[in-house]
């Protein structure tokens, strides 16, 4: 279980994130929407601690990360996986070192055990015979799902996307969100998933959670969250029936 | 005035506080060496970022020696003291030039990589990446590159050392008229052992210099292309003065 209590961020005088507590349970997948800037991907950063929260308390299970050491961390974030908005992959090396990085860095499983993995991780995200090719030569959407295979190889208990659809079309898009529906079932893992995207979050997540210049003003499961009359939740339900209405 | 002051008070603020981040880096990187040095990925940098400065070291060398030796080896000649020549190329390369210049070249061309690579890294979220894989950047990016650096710069210092004083040579026989054995029973003379080894303990310190600004400032820059070409500036910039400096007072220290 994940829990924050009394999160605040403030970067110089700016406060990115107000006082926020949340709880999100083991095994359900978790949207968080909002604009841009209004401090969804901080929440996400601060999750995994790659920035540390200026007041508050953030629980992974039973550990309490925001005031313990990078080493103690470390031991953390193997249980956690995370899908960058732009994929990060290491452009020095193949897709198929990428997915097997954590595996090299923090087992001392042999080489071919390692090899085996990748092959399945990379054919449970759609991607076969693709090890040798190096990221520059994949499309958008191709390194999504590479960033979610090496994500995913070190068999995390927790996963973090930010923007996972993000600057992909409409298809793809779609792919990439029953992929991530589709990993959470085979691994029963908990995800937490930032998007600006409404339809994205209303298919992938059991609850969503709104953030609005830095503060969290609603959560709840995705057909309690459509009834919310809260007119900033309701501005971005509009977005989606425009687009819906533009489709059709 | 007031303003004056307060811009002049918050620069030297700025590098105090930039100095002691590197420290900390150096304390973070020594740590990271001790726990865990990644033997292959030292290797890998020194055969990247060595091999590929051969040739311009080569060239520095060469022609520093060639015109070192036009400069001198007439008025050498004149005061009949044409049996120093090679031993005076030879101190002068060996104890300054070859480590300085090689320094300063290492500084243009692999710290500017080192920096190039890491900012890149850093703006496409990469070392965020290594973080959230429980891999420590500093282990994984800084410890190699630093080692690889303080191995890599004083093998080009005796490569370049070899080069230069064959420079010399070229001229001295060729052009100035002086005999092989003059020249090179006048390195057999003049020249000591620790006038190469002094030079190569300089590169030491100049190959660790490089590679932490490298890192550091790669760590620190901007966001966007432009921060990165900044980034790379401030390299070339800050570790060509901070070996000058170096230079100085290891000279001091040394001989």
């Amino acid at each position: 279980m994940i829990k924050l209590i009394d999160v605040t961020k403030s970067f110089g005088d700016r406060e990115a994130l107000h006082p926020l507590t949340l709880t999100i349970n083991d095994g359900e997948t978790l949207a968080i929407i909002g604009g841009s800037g209004s401090g969804k991907s901080t929440l996400l950063r601060l999750l995994i601690g790659l920035i540390r929260p200026t007041s508050g308390e953030i629980w992974i299970g039973d550990t309490e990360i925001s005031q313990i050491s990078e080493a103690e961390l470390d031991r953390v974030r193997l249980h956690m996986g995370m899908v960058f908005q732009y994929s990060a992959l290491f452009d020095s090396m193949t897709v198929g070192d990428n997915v097997a990085f954590g595996l090299r860095e923090h087992t001392r499983k042999p080489e071919a055990e390692i090899k085996q993995i990748v092959r399945e991780k990379l054919h449970l995200v759609g991607l076969d015979d693709v090890e040798n090719m190096m990221p520059n030569e994949l499309s958008g959407g191709m390194k999504k799902r590479v960033s979610l295979a090496r994500a995913i190889a070190f068999e995390p208990e927790i996963i973090l996307y930010d923007e996972p659809s993000s600057g992909l079309d409409p298809i793809m898009s779609e792919k990439i969100d029953e992929l991530i529906i589709h990993t959470q079932r085979a691994l029963g893992v908990t995800s937490v998933v930032v998007t600006h995207d409404m339809a994205s979050a209303c298919r992938i997540a059991d609850r969503i959670a709104m953030i609005y210049e830095g503060e969290l003003i609603a959560v709840d499961t995705v057909e309690k969250f459509k009834q919310l009359k809260d007119p900033r939740v309701q501005a971005f339900f509009h977005t989606l029936r425009t687009v819906k209405e533009d489709a059709v | 005035m007031e303003r004056f002051l307060a811009a002049i008070g918050g620069f030297v603020i700025r590098r105090f506080e930039e100095f002691g981040t590197i420290v900390l880096l150096y304390r973070d990187t020594l740590r990271e060496v001790a726990r865990r040095p990644r033997f292959g990925a030292i290797l890998a940098q020194m055969s990247h970022l060595g091999v590929d400065s051969l040739l311009i070291v080569s060239l520095t060398l060469m022609f520093t020696g060639v015109v070192f030796t036009l400069q001198t080896a007439d008025i050498l000649i004149r005061f009949g003291a044409q049996g120093t020549i090679g031993g005076i190329i030879s101190i002068a390369i060996g104890r300054e030039l070859g480590p300085v210049l090689v320094g300063v070249v290492c500084a243009g061309r692999v710290g500017a990589a080192i920096t190039a690579e890491v900012s890149t890294m850093k703006v496409t979220e990469q070392i965020d990446a290594l973080r959230v894989m429980a891999v420590n950047p500093v282990n994984y990016l800084i410890v190699p590159r630093m080692i690889a650096c303080m191995l890599v710069v004083p093998l080009l210092t005796v490569f370049g050392d070899v080069i230069g004083v064959f420079g010399g040579w070229l001229i001295a026989v060729y052009y100035s008229g002086i005999s092989s054995f003059t020249y090179m029973n006048s390195i057999h003379t003049f020249v000591e052992v620790f006038d190469l080894t002094g030079g190569i303990i300089k590169a030491v310190f100049f190959g660790n210099v490089i590679a932490v600004l490298g890192c550091y400032y790669g760590l620190k820059s901007p966001e966007g292309a432009a921060g990165v070409g900044k980034a790379t500036t401030r390299t070339v910039v800050a570790s060509i003065i901070v070996i000058f400096i170096l230079n100085a007072l290891l000279t001091f220290i040394l001989y």
